[in-house]
Order: C-alpha cells, then structure tokens, then sequence
C-alpha cells in the first residue's frame, strides 16, 4: 500500500470507530436519560409514559411508615409545597432521615412513585443539588436552609 | 505553633515553586546552564517544604489539636489511630494538602533520578509541573488553608469526629493511591509540554515518561479497586461500580492513561505515533483534573458526594481551563511539527495498538459525555440524569472488540503482519472459547447473551495471551528466565484483566438478592445456601454503638460460614453506618447486611454475588503485571544509546 492509502485506511477505520460509537451513544440516550422531577412538576405536569423517572426532595416530616413483616417502606417527599407518595423495598441508606433531602428513582403507578433506589449520600449535610435547585424553585429553599443545622461549609450556595 | 510552621512552610513553598516554573524554563530558552540547573535544587527544596507542612498538619491530628478549625471539623480524641492520620486526607482542605504533595514528589523523584536526562528537557519538565504546583497551592492558601485557626475563646473541648464512613481501612488508604495514579500522570503531561517547546519527541524520551505512566497507571488501578472493594462491602449494596459521576472522574483517566502506555510503546520501539502519544499525554492529565474538580466542586449529583463549596469548584474549573486549552493551542502550533519516522501497514503491532488507543479514546470520551451530560442538560434548562444502562449500552460493545484484538495483537510482529499465521496459532484457543460460550450458554437462563459475550471474551483473552507466552517462551524455564520484565508485565496484565472480567461477568450478571424480614431463628436460601439468623445482640465498639446479626450459612448439613453484619451508630457523629458481612469463596461472595428492627424480627439484605473474588484478583494480577514491567532492565538502566542498540537488537515485544 502506498502511504497515502495507509493514511487512508487509518482514518477510514477511526471514522468508522467514531460512527459506531455516535450509534451507540444516541441509542443509549434514548432509552437510558432519567428525567429529574420535584413533588411540584409530577403533580402538575404531564409525564412522559413508561419512563423511568427521579424525583427528588424532603423526606416529609412523619410520613415514613413500615409494613408489617415486610421490608416495604412508605415515604412522602415533598417540595413544601406538593408531597409524592413514594413506595420502596428494600433497606434505606444508612443516612435516610425523615425532613432530609432524598433522591429516589423509579416509576410512576396511578399516583404512586414505585422506587426501586433511594440513592444514597456519604455525609448528611450534602444536599443533591437537584433537590436545592428543586426547593429554590418552589420558593421555600430559605425555610429549609434556616431549619437545617448545617456543620461546616453550606452545602449549597443560597444565591 | 508547629501549625504555623506548616503554614508558613507551605507559604515558603509557594515562592520556591514560582521560582521554579520561571528560572529554569528561561535558563533552558537561553542556554544559561546555571538557571537550567535551578529546575533539580528547586524541586527538591519544594518537596521539603510541602512535606514540612504536611507533617505539621498530621501532627495536629495525631496530638487532637482542636485549636485547628481544619482538626476540629474532622477528628476526635476517641478515634483510633489509624483513623487521625486518615483524617488527614479525609477532608477538602487536607485531601489538596496530600494532592500538592504527591506533585512535589513526582516532581522531587525526577530532580533525583533523572541525572541522566538531557538538562533542557528536565529543566522544562519540572518547570511545567512547578506551574501546575503554583496553581494549586495557591487554591489551597486562599480557598482552602487547613492550617486555619480557631480563636482561643471558641476552641471545642472534643472534635466533630470523622464521617463514619470513612472510618475504614480501605477508604483510608483509597485517596492517596487515587491521588499518586491522578498525580502522576502530571509527569506524562509535564514531559510532553517539555518536548512540545523543544520541538522534539524521540525513544528517549518515550523511555522517560513510560515508567512514569505505568507507576501512574499502577496507583491508579490501586486506588479505583480499592474504592470500588470499600463501596462493595462498606455501602451495604452488595454492588461495586454504578457509573457515578465521582467513579467516572477515576475511571476516564484510567482509560485514557491505558492508551497512552500502550502509544508511548510505539514511540519508544518504533519512533511512531509521536503527535498523538503528546495528545493522550495532555488529555490523560486533562482528565485527571476534571476528575478533581466533578469530586471537589460538587457540581454533580453523586452517590459518593460530600458537602462541597462550589466557589471552590470555580477555582479548580479555572486552572484545568487553564491547563488544557493553554497545552493544547500549544499542541496544535507544535504538534504538526513531528514528523514520524516508523511507517507500518494497518495489519501490525502498531496497528493493532493503535485499534487499542482508538477504543479506548472512544470509550473515554463517551464516558465523559454521560457523565457530564447532566451539566449540558442542565444549560438546555432540563435535569436528568445518565444512569447506569447508558454506560453499559455503550461501553461495553466498545470493549467486545477491543478484548477480541488483545488476543490478537501481542502475536502480530511490527511494521507489518499477517492475520493468517496468528490466527492459525489461535486455532485452539477459539475452539476451547466456543467451549465455553457453549458451556454458559447451556447453564446460564436470563441474562444468556451478555453472560457468553462476558465468559467467552475472557477466556479468548486468557487463551491469547498464554499462547504468546508459551511462543515466546516455549515454555522453557531458562528462556522464561531471560524474558525481558516487560514481556512478563504483559502477560500477567493481560491475564489479569481476562480474570478481572470473568468476575466482573459473575458479578454483574449472575447475582441473587432477597430483602427480606427475619425473625431470630428463621432461615432464608439464596445461592444454594441456607442462611439462619441465630441472634441479633447489641455490642459496644471503640467509637460506635453496634447491633449485631449473627448468621449461620450452611450448604446441605455442613457449615460454611458464620456471618456477623453490623449496624453501628458512631456516637460522636450520631450517624448509623451498616457493616456488610461477606464470606469469600473462589465461586463467589455470601454478602449479609442487617437493617432496621421491623416488628419481631429485622430488616435483612442477603446477596449471593458469584465471582466478586475474581475482580479483585484480576485487579491484584494487573497490578503486579505493571510492577513487575516497571523493574524492566531498560526502565532502570535507561542510558538511552545502549538501550537502543539492545533494543535493536532484542526481539520486539
């Protein structure tokens, strides 16, 4: 082969390789983007069918509740101003707490969030910036920021 | 006041480093021998002071002095030892303590090792990694000082305790092989900056910055498995790698240092590859940086997240801007300027690591459009999330013929090949892999396809490999014993990552999980064991209040093992944290974690993970693969003529 070819024939099979990997990714978002919602924007706005979703914000104050002989756990999360109900089976992350910031993943059933995943924090002063982001919107980021004990630096800017 | 001589020791190390990013590179550009010889001195003067400043903080620790905010935020008198000097790093301020530090070290062991480098290009080295120094410590003096005072009326009795979490001896050892991989692969940077001002990139200079790279790569590999081994058992998920954004920060340069070992290769045996090893030298970095920003600044939703400042992030974003576009205008004015010398056809030794570099480039790039895909939603005013189905939709059809070329490529010789007499030497070990497809396929039900891609690419790969070792070694002892280091080093890698990949296969696709509640004395089955719950007892720790599950695992009537999950409530910090309990066998992991009390009984999570030990393993043999490549003669000795005449004269490995 000449060199040109050469050069040719690598770029033609990077090319190819790149293709490939575009397909795939544009494959993948499509079935595998997880949308992110507040209490407020499932209440109110219309959800995209048989996806799976997030929905993020404060586990509400004495909402959580066991099932007898089971492993099943109820749970609203809330903005302050919308609450979801929320079912869940399975044990909760270590750092779970009622009035704490939650993140879950899952479906949405006839009005009831199905999660199969709470996910998980390392620290219990990190907020997941979605659900800050979610509480600023629902006007009530400044109550919670106050009603937080807060060791250390803010989670948070409060911009 | 040995707190003070730690912040005034970094304060001192400061100057030295901005002397050090200035004095020699002018020294070099003016052939002023003297302030080219500054780069050794000044390197070796900034390691002892940073090392001075580091000890103080460790020393504040370990005396619980409580009078340092950055102390008192983060420890306890009641802490075991171990933990006060993982407290160290266990936090912002010190974790960039640590990350300047091992800069300086890398930056210390080149002014000490590299007597025979050409002095213009050390010169210019260590002055590129001294810029890259004076950026960070001055993010740590203004955003992030550890040394910070609290003033005397205010000073606590007792500290705030560490994040029970990272009470664990695997977690306390994580951040500084993640920091020595991240760090190191400063030096791959620093030499290819080097080399792009001087216009020159040859085998010499390849046989500099491969050792560097591979000690890098090796740390790296260390501290991902680590993390991945601490999430496993420590989380209670009876999962090990989630594709979270703080995973992929480590994973990305992991990626992409893997290419640049296997490119900087071709440099250094062929002369080849020249512009696009300095690209992988620059991105490889580039990614590190990132990787230290997505963990440091927060901006991500992450499963591994702790509570981060986000006018910190801005800073470190600042400098990797900085750092990557200012190295790559400069790679796009002087990379053209490097003529390759070896020319080889798209069926050789090149060809095939090039293949290698191309999909692992791919792969690292769309690792880094998932993981950031959330930030660019959120610019278009959506929030989502890419979870794990993405990664695995696109990653792993990238590795399926990547792994397959890796049986190919070791047997195909440079310049130019033939596919013909290496697949005739891979006859058998297709046969033995359709075997195995053959095999899963049969015992495997669900998850049939995936478990025979997994199954039969590691054994391909096993079976490739060794059938180049026994054609190199003809299995005969004395030749075994002559075989360059380097060869053996990727033999084992290699066999490593077939290991590594069989588990991750097991562990991926065939696990079993029960939640479920038990009452003391009921007894649940999962893998073909039965698992009884014999007792629940309360149990004082060191720090830590624990609950205590006590299983019996039996398999017929024989007792496998006895399994004790805990869940601990760390006093000071009030936090509960679930201690897995995992028995290890070579078919696989019993992996028990207790949860809330629940009426009579409790909450329990029992998994049968198949083949976890072989991750770990495989990780283990990759890792020693590198060591072993990096005690190679050539690395050691590495006056360049007299390798490149023994170069030329060894086989090509």
């Amino acid at each position: 082969m000449k060199r040109k070819h050469k050069r040719l024939t690598f770029v033609a099979i990077g090319l190819l390789a790149l293709g490939t990997a575009t397909a795939l990714i544009l494959t993948a978002f499509e079935d595998s983007i997880v949308f992110f919602y507040s209490p407020t924007q499932m209440t109110e706005k219309p959800l995209p069918p048989d996806r799976r979703l997030r929905l993020g914000g404060l586990v509400e104050e004495g909402s959580v509740a066991r099932a007898e002989g089971s492993a099943v756990i109820r749970f609203k999360v809330t903005d302050l101003v919308h609450s979801v109900p929320v079912v869940y089976e399975g044990i909760l992350p270590d750092l779970f707490r009622e009035g704490q910031g939650v993140v879950t993943e899952g479906r949405l059933v006839a009005g009831v969030f199905q999660a199969d995943e709470v996910l998980a924090k390392h620290d219990e002063t990190y907020m997941p910036p979605e659900v800050a982001e979610a509480l600023k919107e629902s006007g009530k980021w400044d109550d919670i920021r106050g009603a937080m004990t807060h060791q250390g630096p803010p989670a948070v800017a409060a911009d | 006041m040995i707190t003070e001589i730690g912040h005034f020791a970094l304060i001192l190390a400061l100057s030295v480093t901005v002397a050090q990013a200035v004095v020699p590179m002018v020294g070099a550009a003016r052939g002023n021998p003297l302030w080219t010889a500054f780069a050794g001195p000044a390197a070796l003067g900034q390691l002892l002071l940073i090392a001075v400043s580091f000890a103080a903080l460790t020393h504040a620790y370990v005396v619980s002095d409580f009078s340092v905010l950055n102390v008192a935020a983060n420890s306890h008198t009641d802490k075991p030892m171990l933990y006060k000097v993982s407290g160290v790093w266990g936090n912002h301020e010190g974790s960039m303590l640590l990350w300047v530090l091992i800069l300086a070290l890398f930056g210390g062991a080149v002014a000490l090792f590299g007597r025979n480098l050409p002095p213009g290009l050390k010169a210019r080295a260590l002055s590129v990694q001294a810029m890259v120094a004076v950026g960070f410590l001055l993010f740590i003096l203004f955003t992030s000082n550890p040394f910070e005072r609290i003033p005397a009326e205010m000073v606590p009795i007792n500290g705030r305790g560490l994040n029970p979490l990272l009470q664990d001896p695997g977690l306390a050892f994580h951040p500084p092989f993640l920091y020595l991989g991240y760090v190191g692969f400063s030096m791959a940077f620093s030499f290819a900056i080097a080399a792009l001002i001087e216009g020159r990139v040859d085998a010499a200079w390849a046989r500099w910055v491969r050792p560097w790279t591979l000690a890098a790569w090796i740390f790296l590999t260390i501290g991902i498995a680590l993390g991945s081994w601490w999430a496993y058992y420590e989380l209670g998920w009876g999962g090990w790698w989630y594709w979270d954004p703080v995973e992929n920060a480590s994973f990305m340069p992991w990626l992409a240092g893997t290419a640049l070992l296997h490119s900087a290769l071709v440099v250094e045996k062929r002369d080849s590859l020249k512009a696009w090893t300095v690209f992988l030298a620059i991105v490889t970095f580039g990614l590190s940086l990132l990787g230290t920003f997505l963990v440091r600044s927060g901006v991500l939703s992450s499963v591994h997240a702790f509570a981060t400042d986000p006018a910190r992030g801005v800073f470190i974003l600042g400098l990797l801007l900085l750092t990557v576009a200012g190295s790559l205008a400069l790679f796009a004015w002087r990379g053209p300027t490097m003529k390759s010398g070896g020319l080889f056809q798209p069926i050789s030794r090149e060809g095939s690591l090039l293949f290698n570099n191309l999909l692992m480039a791919v792969a690292a790039a769309a690792v880094l459009l998932g993981t950031l895909f959330p930030l660019i939603a959120q610019a278009f005013e959506y929030k989502a999330s890419v979870g794990p189905p993405f990664f695995n939709m696109v990653f792993v059809p990238l590795m399926v013929p990547m792994v397959v070329a890796m049986g190919i490529g070791p047997l195909m010789s440079w310049k130019r090949a033939d596919l013909g007499p290496a697949l005739r030497r891979l006859w058998f070990v297709a046969a033995v892999t359709l075997g195995a497809l053959a095999v899963t396929g049969a015992l495997v039900g669900e998850t049939r396809l995936m478990s025979m891609v997994g199954i039969g690419l590691a054994v391909w790969l096993a079976g490739g490999t060794l059938v180049e070792f026994a054609g190199r070694s003809r299995l005969d002892p004395h030749r075994m014993a002559r075989m360059p280091r380097g060869a053996w080093g990727m033999t084992l890698a290699h066999l490593g990552l077939a290991i590594a990949i069989a588990g991750m296969t097991g562990a991926g696709l065939w696990k079993q999980e029960k939640v479920l509640t038990m009452q003391p004395g009921e007894t649940a089955r999962i893998g073909g064991f039965d698992l009884t719950l014999d007792a629940v007892r309360d149990e004082p720790g060191p720090n830590y209040a624990a609950t205590r599950g006590i299983f019996t695992a039996r398999r017929g009537d024989d007792v496998v093992a006895v399994l004790s999950p805990e869940k601990r409530v760390y006093t000071v910090e009030g936090r509960p944290t679930s201690e897995a309990a995992i028995h290890s066998m070579i078919s696989g992991d019993l992996y028990a974690v207790i949860g809330d009390p629940q009426g009579d009984g409790y909450v329990v999570r029992l998994f049968w993970n198949p083949l976890v030990p072989w991750m770990w393993t495989g990780c283990l043999v990759m890792v020693v693969g590198g060591a072993l490549s990096l005690t190679d003669r050539r690395f050691r000795i590495g006056a360049p003529k007299r390798s490149r005449l023994r170069g030329a004269a060894r086989p090509a490995e």
